[in-house]
């Protein structure tokens, strides 16, 4: 399972680079898995997930 | 009011939003009398003044994307190499991989999301990336352009494109943690 195993740092560009392309299959299995087990990471995931919230809003406020 | 004059109500608005895509004031002066200019030349009456700015806003847009088109070479001409990014990375991670500190709980603030006050430091921290990797980051996050089209505007690969955009994500998640979301955890 080696090939699986991703470090947090890798694991945040992967996270990063999601919100831009689609990640290949394997990648997926290797995020998912990391972040089953990581504290830090899924804590991450939301500031991404808040980030792109607070984008989104910033954008329609930009447009009214 | 005549539409002049409501037009140019808008103007200082459209500025602000023309100057932080394009990061040049000519340019962005440029792209708001443009903008102001198609306008008048066919004005249409709205119901409201919100109706009115998606309307401009709508324009500005075409126009802005007219500009970055135009001036291709000078928008991808990215600064020097050392922009910073590597600092970041030493700084958030151990060689090791794994986080230095872990990340901070930022909660689930819904309303102040949508506070003025958010969207300064928000639009200030967008300001503060380099301006080839801001360009590229609100020509996706403004104009909400697909990559495939930005690389194509700007000539480049498809992994320029996503390394400027990794680095600009994970500026501007540095930034909001400094000056808002860290600032209001620790009071």
């Amino acid at each position: 399972m080696k090939f699986l195993r991703r470090t947090c740092k890798e694991v945040t560009v992967l996270l990063v680079a999601r919100q831009d392309r689609d990640l290949p299959v394997i990648e997926r299995l290797a995020l998912r898995l990391h972040l089953a087990a990581c504290t830090a990471c899924p804590v991450f995931e939301r500031q991404l997930l808040t980030m792109r919230n607070a984008l989104q809003r910033w954008r329609h406020y930009s447009e009214q | 009011m005549p539409i002049e004059s409501q037009l140019a109500e808008y103007r200082s608005y459209l500025l602000r939003f023309a100057r932080l895509q394009l990061r040049n004031d000519a340019w962005a002066e440029d792209a708001v009398s443009e903008t102001l200019l198609a306008a008048l030349s066919k004005p249409q009456s709205f119901a409201n003044k919100s109706q009115l700015k998606t309307w401009l806003v709508g324009i500005l847009k075409h126009k802005v994307i007219d500009i970055l088109r135009q001036r291709q070479r000078e928008v991808s001409l990215a600064e020097d190499e050392g922009d910073g990014s590597e600092e970041l990375d030493a700084l958030m991670f151990k060689s090791d991989g794994h986080f230095a500190a872990q990340p901070a709980d930022w909660g689930n603030p819904e309303q102040e999301l949508n506070s003025r006050q958010f969207f300064a430091v928000l639009e200030a921290c967008a300001d503060k990336l380099p301006a080839a990797m801001g360009r590229i980051f609100l020509m996706r996050e403004w104009l909400e352009m697909p990559s495939e089209e930005i690389c194509k505007e700007l000539g480049l690969t498809p992994t320029n494109l996503y390394v400027q955009l990794h680095r600009a994500r994970l500026r501007l998640r540095e930034c909001l943690e400094l000056n808002w979301f860290g600032n209001r955890a620790a009071s």
